[in-house]
């Protein structure tokens, strides 16, 4: 699908300056498709999270080109005004730890997003309790975070880094708590929001048991990537 | 959108309760603390009032009678009686010591009042019990704080008073009940010299040889009875009769009587401006103290608590959440802490210490505001430093390495 998704183009990212300067990211490129899930390995210090982070829009590159959907959001410099809301709106994120916020419900962890991008309480809970049950967590709607097992919570933090039905969500490692059964249970839901919200999805992976599962795979080492087609990869 | 603080509250109502009840009660000393000073400068206008007087005269240069000792020649008060503008005058006798009923001893301050009726300068105004003095010698009129009943018998010295009235918030600058007795009995509770004293002091008198003179006799026993009556009191007071100015009438006294003369508002300005100072600047230390133990307890509780959630507020600020947002969590938990803290502190000076504590505390309105006041000021102070570290938290941090 041709403009949509995410494009990266010759992205560089350097950590200080003069002789301490460290080049993380030396020159990406990347190009992920809307309901699309790639993986992104690469050895320890390659640049993984610092490549999310410049998605994220959480660290700013030193330089190249980032569009999302038609939009150029980077291009030598944040071409978008307000971060906050372009993490807020079209980014989700999915973490190696679920990081629910321990004092809010089940239901209000996931609702949150929507409610900060200003929708009323109903509509936000009226959306977390969808995809909780599209996660099949919905009977601990109104569980703490804390009264959850750890496949449960993890599944809860896939509910919120989709309800706000962002095209890109980022996900590091969301499978590195998890036995090979529940997390390959991860990588075949994250499949299933990808094709039903057509959402962009990198996951960033260490976890062999999941790597035959993407369709495509981008390594990434020493600050550039290469691409990897699947060659009739594993059934998720 | 959901209050971020109040579900933070509702997980953590242990803590916040906790250490609510913790500051509630420092928050209850600082209460009590400024009704006492309240309660000090009240005793003080009481004093005043129940004095019946208009102008105080006093020996010369002092600030008699009750932040200094003054003595006077009792018959000062007759060229006074003849002032124009002058209604009443009234010897009296202060001297806070020791009221002894049994094995019982209590501080007091023991006027010595004339006699008189009641309105004469000096006299309790009212009673609550009993009736006024009315014999020369050995009754007593006491106030209800000395714990002591009608009919009850007390030493003061050495001589046994009856009990014969009560009064109620009759007390000294100090906070020491009064207790009233005829003026002379007073004078020789002041002035009275123990047996021995005296026996020394005649033999000493009939050995100088300028008193003991053969051939004068009746000098030594003149000389004697001159020595061991008491004609000094403390202090006159003056009663102005109305459509007379007191500043105008204290001023003639000075002139022409070269004597101390105060009037009620100097009075006051004595007792609240020297007498208490001290305790007063003691009560404001403790103030600024507690003020900073308060702010240190909600400082560090907000910050252990905005510490603890530092990953939170990461992710918070990751998908979207504005610094705003943030700060007003944290400030409205600060809040909130004071809020239970002044209840419980407010629950605590009103029900707790105010009654069982020795002294007159005297706790307004107007104070409670000042000091919910302070502490919501001095809570959103404190938290700031836990705002600030949260506000540096880097959303990035939720990604992690
Ligand atoms: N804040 C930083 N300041 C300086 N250098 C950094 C910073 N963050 C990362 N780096 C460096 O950038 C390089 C890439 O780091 P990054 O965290 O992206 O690696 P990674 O692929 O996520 O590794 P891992 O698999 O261990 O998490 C590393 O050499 C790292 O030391
Ligand atoms: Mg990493």
């Amino acid at each position: 699908m041709d403009g949509g998704g995410i494009r990266i183009q010759g992205l560089q990212k350097s950590y200080g300056s003069g002789d301490t300067a460290v080049q993380a990211l030396k020159g990406v490129d990347m190009r992920v498709d809307p309901g699309e899930v790639v993986g992104l390995i690469g050895p320890s210090g390659s640049g993984k999270s610092t490549l999310l982070k410049c998605l994220g829009a959480v660290i700013e590159p030193s330089a190249g080109r980032m569009t999302l959907g038609e939009e150029v959001i980077y291009d030598d410099g944040w071409r978008v005004g307000d971060l906050r809301a372009l993490r807020r709106d079209r980014i989700g994120f999915i973490f190696q730890a679920p990081y629910l916020i321990p004092f809010l419900d089940v239901t209000d962890n996931v609702a949150l997003p929507p409610m900060l991008a200003g929708r009323s309480n109903f509509e936000a809970r009226q959306r977390a309790r969808e995809l909780l049950q599209a996660l099949d967590v919905e009977h601990r709607a109104r569980a703490m975070p804390a009264q959850l097992s750890g496949g449960e919570q993890q599944r809860v933090a896939i509910a919120r880094g989709l309800v706000n039905q962002p095209p890109v969500v980022l996900a590091d490692e969301p499978t590195a708590p998890l036995d090979s059964q529940r997390a390959l249970g991860v990588i075949r839901i994250l499949n299933e929001m990808a094709g039903k919200f057509r959402t962009a999805i990198i996951v960033v992976t260490h976890d062999e048991k999941i790597i035959p599962t993407f369709k495509r795979i981008y390594h990434i080492r020493d600050g550039v990537t290469y691409e990897e087609e699947g060659e009739g990869r594993a059934p998720v | 959108m959901i209050s971020l603080a109040g579900r933070d509250i509702m997980h953590a109502w242990g803590k916040f309760v906790f250490t609510g009840l913790g500051l509630g009660l420092l928050i209850g000393v600082t209460l009590s603390m400024a009704g006492i000073y309240r309660g000090m400068v009240d005793d003080a206008k009481v004093l005043l009032d129940n004095s019946g007087a208009d102008l105080w005269v006093v020996q010369k240069d002092t600030l008699g009678p009750y932040a200094e000792s003054s003595s006077l020649y009792e018959d000062t008060w007759r060229p006074l009686r003849g002032l124009p503008g002058v209604a009443r005058v009234a010897r009296v006798t202060y001297l806070t010591m020791q009221v002894r009923q049994g094995r019982r001893e209590v501080r007091a301050m023991v006027t010595g009042i004339e006699a008189g009726g009641p309105g004469t300068p000096g006299w309790p105004p009212y009673l609550v019990a009993g009736r006024q003095i009315t014999r020369g010698h050995y009754e007593a009129v006491v106030d209800l704080a000395t714990g002591f009943a009608l009919g009850d018998r007390l030493e003061i010295r050495r001589n046994q008073y009856t009990v014969v009235g009560l009064t109620r918030r009759m007390v000294s600058s100090g906070g020491d009940p009064m207790v009233f007795i005829p003026l002379k009995d007073a004078q020789e509770a002041q002035f009275l010299k123990n047996n021995e004293a005296i026996l020394q002091q005649r033999r000493r008198t009939a050995e100088n040889p300028s008193y003991n003179r053969p051939q004068v006799p009746g000098l030594l026993e003149a000389v004697i009875a001159s020595q061991s009556s008491n004609p000094s009191v403390n202090a006159v007071l003056v009663q102005i009769a109305a459509g007379h100015d007191p500043q105008e009438l204290a001023e003639r006294i000075r002139r022409w009587q070269r004597l101390t003369v105060y009037t009620r508002g100097q009075m006051e300005e004595i007792l609240v401006g020297k007498l208490i100072a001290t305790s007063a600047r003691q009560i404001g230390m403790f103030l600024v103290i507690l003020s900073v133990v308060s702010a240190a307890i909600v400082a560090f509780i907000i910050y252990t608590l905005t510490l603890g959630k530092i990953r939170e507020i990461a992710v918070l600020k990751l998908i979207g959440t504005r610094n705003r947002t943030i700060a007003a969590m944290i400030i409205q938990q600060a809040i909130a802490l004071g809020g239970i803290g002044f209840v419980v502190g407010k629950i605590t000076a009103t029900l707790l210490m105010a009654p069982i504590f020795p002294k007159y505390v005297l706790l307004e309105p107007l104070d409670s505001v000042r000091g919910f006041v302070a502490v919501l000021v001095i809570c959103v102070l404190s938290s700031l430093i836990a705002v600030r570290a949260a506000l540096r938290v880097d959303p990035a941090e939720a990604i992690g390495g």
